[in-house]
């Protein structure tokens, strides 16, 4: 069965069915038809992970047809290591967005719907195609229903917040079009990206078509100094939009690094290394920094992710001295993507509850929450301790990974990174004493309602996958493993053309 | 008279006959809705459109009227596309005209008038016959412009228009009798091998080319020769801007490819110099002066100059170092660009008539505001033209840039590679203006609470037209397939 392509187009198919026979009068039942429909979708991808071969990097569940023959161009997709958890991270994330939009959405129920599952679809489509255009469609389509997401149901800066990340992001990934475009010309006439895997590049072609990725990916990532966007569409992003940017949306420019940067050009990436490790080190330690003096939690949470980010791209990028990448930084970056995806959703869905109740994202409009919300409160701690890498959680394991292979590269390295330890319990556990804790600070809080079922449910789904990936991680890094070790062999040798 | 000699042309002439079938019997059947005139015109289109995909599917390449007359695929396709263009326009142009007393049996005559000298031009294998189809579609043009003789914006645009494009015409004349001058011939075949034979004074023949370049330049709209493109988009009523924006487009690029690169593919080393400093003015400008317009007419006018301008790098790459081998790619590119953008500009011009209604023209970009919520549909529609426009997947416009790139960067010539990251730059700035209009229709609140009026046909061909645009942008294959056949056949005789 073609799993990958139901993964992909079940959602979409339902998104525009939703946008043709929806009307608010009937909301309930589109509230209904999209929760089957992204239920449906998350179980048809657990069999890419229950049938998965461990012992293989090869591409598992792959589907090949032509499609546009004049370019040489095919529809492939296919799963691995690499690849396989953030196809279900993305399924997993479509249901709980659309759970946490039960009751807030009221206008155009059916429009907001189908842009999640319309763009769920799509962001499966990017994290497995195998063919460089197909990759390049999957990952410019995304734009679109992020951008109505925002701009439609987003706060009072929306508009800017939606031009922003639709240009920056725009005009990265142009400059990628045109690296595709070149080794399209170079490999002879293919998109396939396992061809250019193994296809030979001069070093000043390699550097050139880094630095053409780099740009599409790092402001993606997004890496500082190309991150202003994310506080801004955070910020103005409805709760729904600030989940899927902050769980999926993040992690293609990640994924981006991995699937193009490091195999097709290993040697500039070597030689361009230790820029990408300054950059991800700035990330960690001044960003973290910059969390810790925000006052809107949203923004607040944003920085946090761009710090949590930072550790992915060292992750990738830290190499020892003979030029081997290490499996267990790469390995830890890959969890660390995971879990952040499951942590940063997390925070903007508590954010978002309380968002509904008082209409406010200040730190200061709020005050002794627990006392009013205690069940709320439980779950947000636990989130707060995930984010800021409590061991046990999930948010832990990644980043003690990273810095276990960071140390064997390069110790003050590790040391600079480690330091996000104190700037996370920072800035997350003094915004969870402002907010939380201490006495009841005004009339809103007083008046507070803790969370009703669907809330609850959808943030204990969360804590338990929190929990779960903090306590055995196991499954989660044997499936990456072989995939791993078969990228950084790959990327330890070099392949300059003569 | 034989047979032989009436077939390839049959087309023209069934056209030809039929626009003064439809002429004489607008005298006797007046009718306020026209209904009689309108039925006998598409279906006239109609029988031209199906002759043309029927010579298409022929495949054959004949030479008729002392070879004066081409009929090959490549004409064959712009025909049939134009055709279809035209038969476009005047469904979304009836209602749009009957509201403003601009339905009158003229209207049906002269752009089927338009549509043969457009035809005329495709087929062209002749420097005069070049010419003749240009004045044909031209004057025709001039006129449907000026239809509204009471509007001084109109009135204008159409002097603007005339003015120019008589300037523009006597350009390429004179550009065309040098190059006639020089070779002694005015078939294209003919002029092919004159320049071929290597005999001929060098600097006759680019003091010709530059005059034809900027006749052709003129007439597609780009910088610096743009002027009257604003304009005449603003000032003329919505259905002639489109009679103007839509087939004529395909026309202007049927007649560059049959100058340039069947005439004079011998100095293609001149004029492609030329075409990459006409096409970078034309992105940097249109895009630029999109940004400041409040006007969405003046804004498509600007974005068609930025357009053409894409399109035109498409006809860069043809001839490397001297090597044609990379010609059939990049000319095909640039077909298929300007088809798309047609197809595209077709649809957008379509809405703006849709939301107009008597008494309101739906001009300002402030027009679609708040779109979304008077008719999701339709504000769906526009908003894929946009996206296809500004070129984002998965709509065909994207599919139009990726193939000129495409055609750039595998030439392997570092100063085409700069050339396509500086048009990708030039594109980003595109975006900005197309998104807003989306931006427009989704983010803000309607200013007008009018229900959209606009017959079934009008509505039911837009949910077409933007259903193709976003179709072929998940299959683009077919269409890139027919283009690069075309173009490959072209060479092959």
């Amino acid at each position: 069965m073609p799993l990958l392509s139901i993964a992909i187009w079940l959602p979409i198919v339902s998104g525009v069915l939703l946008l043709a026979f929806g009307r608010d009068d009937r909301a309930d039942a589109v509230r209904w038809a999209a929760l089957i429909a992204s239920l449906a979708s998350f179980a048809v991808t657990i069999p890419l992970v229950t049938g998965f071969d461990l012992a293989t990097p090869a591409l598992q569940f792959g589907e090949k047809h032509a499609w546009i023959a004049r370019f040489n161009v095919w529809y492939t997709l296919g799963v691995d290591g690499l690849s396989v958890w953030f196809v279900l991270l993305t399924a997993f994330t479509t249901p709980i967005v659309v759970i946490s939009a039960w009751q807030v959405i009221e206008e155009r129920v059916n429009q907001y719907m189908a842009a999640f599952l319309i763009l769920s679809g799509l962001l499966v489509g990017v994290f497995c195609a195998m063919d460089g255009l197909l990759f390049y469609v999957f990952f410019e389509a995304t734009l679109i229903p992020m951008y109505l997401i925002i701009g439609v149901w987003g706060g009072p800066r929306r508009v800017y917040a939606a031009f922003k990340f639709f240009l920056y992001t725009l005009a990265g990934s142009l400059l990628m079009l045109v690296a595709l475009i070149y080794l399209y010309y170079k490999s002879g006439g293919s998109f396939d990206i396992l061809v250019w895997h193994r296809l030979p590049l001069t070093l000043q072609a390699q550097v050139l078509i880094f630095f053409a990725f780099f740009f599409a990916f790092a402001v993606k990532v997004p890496m500082w100094p190309v991150h202003t966007w994310l506080p801004d569409a955070h910020v103005e992003a409805p709760t729904g939009g600030s989940v899927v940017l902050a769980a999926i949306m993040l992690k293609l420019g990640a994924y981006g690094f991995l699937r193009f940067s490091l195999p097709i050009t290993p040697d500039a990436s070597h030689r361009w290394a230790w820029f990408m490790v300054a950059l991800s080190l700035i990330a960690i330690v001044y960003i973290g920094l910059v969390a810790l003096v925000q006052h809107d939690m949203k923004k607040l949470v944003a920085y946090s992710s761009v710090a949590h980010m930072g550790f992915v791209t060292l992750g990738f990028f830290i190499f020892d001295a003979q030029g081997r990448g290490n499996e267990l930084a790469v390995s830890g970056a890959i969890v660390q993507m995971v879990s952040h995806g499951f942590v940063s959703g997390a925070m903007f869905l508590c954010i978002g509850v309380l968002y509904d109740r008082v209409h406010s994202r200040e730190i200061s409009a709020y005050g002794g929450v627990v006392n009013t919300m205690p069940k709320f409160a439980a779950f947000a701690v636990l989130f707060a301790m995930a984010n800021c890498g409590l061991p046990g959680t999930a948010g832990f394991v990644g980043e003690w990974m990273v810095i276990l292979g960071t140390v064997k590269a390069n110790f003050w390295i590790a040391a600079a990174a480690a330091t996000t330890l104190i700037w996370g319990a920072g800035y997350t556990l003094w915004m969870v004493k402002r907010v939380y804790f201490g006495a009841v600070a005004n009339d809103d809080v007083r008046t507070l309602r803790d969370l009703d079922r669907r809330e609850f449910a959808m943030l204990s789904i969360l804590a338990v996958a929190v929990l779960a990936m903090g306590l055995y991680p196991k499954p989660l890094t044997d499936v990456m493993h072989v995939s791993v070790v078969e990228l950084l062999r790959h990327a330890s040798v070099p392949k300059l053309a003569p | 008279m034989n047979w032989q000699a009436v077939y390839p042309i049959l087309p023209e002439i069934i056209l030809l006959v039929m626009a003064c079938v439809v002429a004489m019997t607008d005298l006797w059947i007046p009718g306020k809705d026209r209904v009689v005139t309108y039925c006998i015109a598409q279906a006239s289109l109609t029988v031209v459109a199906l002759a043309q995909l029927w010579y298409f599917w022929d495949g054959a390449t004949y030479y008729a009227m002392q070879r004066m007359v081409v009929a090959d695929p490549m004409g064959h396709l712009l025909g049939l596309f134009a055709t279809l263009a035209m038969m476009t326009t005047l469904v979304y142009a009836r209602p749009y005209a009957a509201e403003r007393e601009m339905l009158k049996g003229e209207l049906f005559t002269l752009s089927m008038f338009s549509l043969l000298g457009i035809l005329v031009m495709v087929a062209a294998n002749n420097f005069l016959l070049v010419y003749l189809g240009l004045e044909l579609m031209s004057l025709s043009l001039y006129a449907l412009v000026a239809m509204r003789r009471d509007d001084t914006g109109a009135t204008e645009a159409a002097m603007k228009y005339f003015v120019l494009g008589a300037l523009a015409s006597g350009f390429l004349l004179y550009g065309l009798s040098m190059m006639y001058g020089a070779t002694g011939s005015l078939e294209m075949n003919e002029v092919f091998k004159a320049i071929g034979t290597g005999r001929i004074n060098r600097a006759v023949l680019v003091f010709g080319t530059v005059f034809v370049v900027a006749g052709l330049a003129f007439k597609l709209g780009a910088v610096p020769f743009h002027m009257w493109v604003p304009d005449v988009y603003q000032g003329a009523p919505t259905s002639m801007t489109l009679l103007v924006g839509g087939a004529p487009k395909l026309a202007a690029f049927a007649i560059t490819i049959r100058l340039l690169v069947e005439g004079m593919i011998g100095m293609a080393i001149d004029w492609q110099q030329m075409l990459v400093l006409l096409s970078l003015a034309s992105m940097l400008l249109g895009n630029l002066a999109a940004i400041a317009q409040n006007n969405i007419k003046r804004m498509l006018a600007y974005s068609t100059i930025a357009q053409i301008g894409f399109m035109l790098l498409g006809l860069c790459p043809g001839v490397v170092s001297g090597n044609t081998v990379s010609a059939g790619n990049a000319y095909s590119s640039a077909m298929f660009y300007v088809v798309t953008d047609v197809l595209t500009t077709l649809g957008t011009f379509g809405m703006i008539m849709l939301l107009s209604r008597a008494g309101h023209e739906a001009e300002r970009i402030d027009d679609f505001r708040g779109l979304a919520r008077r008719s999701p549909w339709f504000a769906g529609v526009m908003a894929v033209f946009m996206f296809s426009l500004a070129g984002i997947p998965p709509t065909v416009g994207f599919y139009a840039k990726l193939a000129v790139l495409q055609a750039l960067v595998s030439t392997n010539v570092p100063a085409f590679i700069w050339l396509a990251i500086s048009a990708v730059v030039l594109s980003l700035l595109g975006a900005y203006y197309y998104v807003r209009v989306v931006k427009v229709m989704y983010f803000d609140e309607p200013a007008d609470s009018h229900p959209i009026e606009g017959g079934r046909d009008v509505r039911i061909l837009l949910s077409f037209n933007g259903a193709a645009v976003l179709l072929l942008g998940i299959l683009p294959g077919g269409l890139m397939q027919l283009c690069a056949q075309a173009i490959v056949r072209m060479f092959a005789t």
